[in-house]
């Protein structure tokens, strides 16, 4: 019959881990769970927690019916990698995978992230023209609420800017 | 201070125990997640492509003009670290642990002078700006974070889109790109059993709960970190206002539970403080979890009034100066886990020695 050893610390789980210390000659032995080995030391230099999210998320990807196999393989002509590659790193090869991978990408962000549209900052040069899109909006807005509060001559100077800046859009 | 001044003091911004509700919240982090069009990001990368990138960032934040408007930055690279060393800078909440596992020379770090601005190169993206600020200041640490944003993006051509916003290497962080987390000391909630609950709850909101040191760390202490889930749809200031919203209840329920502990249990409460006061004041080999707990409790007490002489600043960096890393750096070699038990004891008995506590 095989011998079970059960943990010294919690005495419930089997014990996987064995440590030997010899110290002044003197041996001890300690038989622990890996639970319990885990609490034993403290956090190691190469710790690596077994959750990965990316491997998460690739478990997400697995599950949509995303990858039936009568979609054509893509893959991204800048970083080389393929959208069956992503669904298994859970991470994309270059900011152009999203671009190649497109409307693909909808349902799982809307998975993880509960929307598919971003409403924050735009920077000042990557952003574009979009940058003065949204200043456009943001100045109808207050257009709007300028002529309900009847300060014409404020929504005149308003109606200016958005002219200026319609026009650097054309 | 330079890198290697860093890594030689334990003490950095986020310690100065100031800032609004600096009993309950120890610091606060805002961190955006950027990335340059031309390039693949760092793990499809080349190693030149990834020492190409760091000196383009190095090249922008050694200019004088931008030096005026962001400060002064220092720069290393992973492989001029020893592992000791990078474990330092995690132990300080400078880098993250995974950064900490790269040796080569195409990954980065920019440290601003004043340790409150950090910048990795070539983490999970080509950027990740942190900024750490001590209390609840998350929408100071925004502010400081967009500023420098704003001025890298001024010559580094970053990956952008109308849809999905700043593109970045994993789905969970793109749109604003922007994980915003505040550090929270929540004794009272641990001890009346709430904590459940209110993490429950939290994640109901789409907050995240998380350990010390970030993903995958476990709590010590009664720390925690509160974090957003989602970076694409709501907006920055969304993002903050809802945290900073969500952290104020927190701190008002933790703040409740202080008060009924004191009309229930004060002397419990008063017995568990000068315990912990005891053993931190007089243990000879002590482990990091054992300290972290009884500071908790040295924390709490002097948050109650029960003890005194004790600032917090003192406190947060006691967090550092008892971390393995941080102990073998300073004692300038390597020891193990018997050693270091040893060594933290002493360091944490001269600490208390210059404090008169009443």
């Amino acid at each position: 019959m095989k011998m079970v050893y059960y943990c010294d610390e919690c005495k419930k789980r089997p014990a996987t881990v064995h440590i030997t210390k010899i110290h002044n000659n003197k041996k001890t032995e300690l038989h622990l769970c890996e639970e319990c080995a885990r609490k034993h030391q403290e956090i190691p230099f190469s710790f690596e927690p077994n959750f990965s999210i990316h491997k998460f998320l690739s478990g997400l990807l697995e599950g949509t019916p995303l990858e039936v196999p009568t979609l054509p393989s893509i893959q991204c002509p800048n970083c080389r990698l393929t959208y069956e590659q992503f669904s298994q790193i859970g991470r994309f090869g270059c900011s152009q995978c999203y671009h190649t991978f497109g409307e693909r990408l909808d349902p799982l962000l809307r998975k993880i992230q509960g929307n598919s549209r971003h409403t924050g900052k735009v920077p000042r040069r990557a952003g574009g023209n979009m940058w003065i899109k949204r200043e456009v909006e943001r100045l109808r807005a207050e257009l709007q609420a300028a002529v309900r509060e009847e300060a014409y001559e404020k929504a005149a100077e308003i109606r200016d800017r958005i002219r200026e800046l319609e026009q650097r859009l054309k | 201070m330079s890198i290697k001044d860093a890594l030689n003091n334990a003490y950095t911004k986020w310690m100065e125990g100031s800032g609004p509700y600096a009993s309950i919240v120890i610091s606060s982090r805002v961190r955006l997640a950027r990335n340059l069009v031309e390039f693949p990001f760092p793990h499809q990368a080349s190693e030149e492509t990834g020492r190409k990138v760091i000196q383009l960032v190095e090249g922008v934040l050694s200019d004088p003009q931008v030096r005026k408007r962001l400060g002064v930055f220092d720069f290393v690279t992973m492989g001029e670290l020893s592992p000791l060393e990078r474990q330092v800078l995690v132990e300080k909440h400078l880098i993250s642990p995974q950064h900490a596992q790269e040796n080569g020379y195409n990954r980065g770090l920019a440290l601003r002078d004043d340790e409150a601005v950090s910048i990795m190169v070539n983490e999970e993206d080509h950027l990740r700006i942190q900024v750490l600020f001590p209390g609840l200041q998350l929408e100071a640490a925004w502010e400081v974070a967009s500023q420098v944003d704003d001025v890298l993006e001024e010559r580094l051509d970053y990956a952008f889109e109308e849809k999905y916003g700043y593109l970045t290497c994993c789905p969970t962080n793109v749109g604003t790109g922007l994980r915003a987390s505040v550090m929270m000391h929540l004794p009272a909630l641990k001890m009346t059993q709430q904590l459940n609950q209110v993490f429950t709850t939290l994640s109901k909101l789409g907050m995240v709960v998380r350990g010390l040191y970030g993903e995958g760390t476990e709590a010590k202490g009664n720390l925690f970190q509160i974090s957003n889930q989602i970076t694409l749809g709501p907006s920055e200031e969304e993002i903050i206002s809802n945290l900073v919203a969500v952290s104020r209840q927190v701190i008002e329920q933790e703040k409740l539970a202080r008060e009924s502990l004191r009309k229930e249990a004060l002397v419990q409460i008063e017995d568990r403080v000068y315990r912990s006061y005891g053993i931190l004041a007089n243990a000879y080999i002590i482990s990091s979890e054992e300290a972290m707990d009884h500071l908790s409790n040295l924390r709490l007490g002097i948050d109650m009034g029960i003890l005194r002489g004790i600032d917090n600043r003192t406190l947060n960096e006691l967090l550092v100066k008892i971390r393995p890393a941080f102990i073998q750096k300073i004692a300038g070699r390597e020891m193990d886990a018997f050693n270091r038990d040893l060594k933290r004891a002493a360091i944490i008995r001269e600490v208390l020695q210059n404090y008169k506590v009443w």
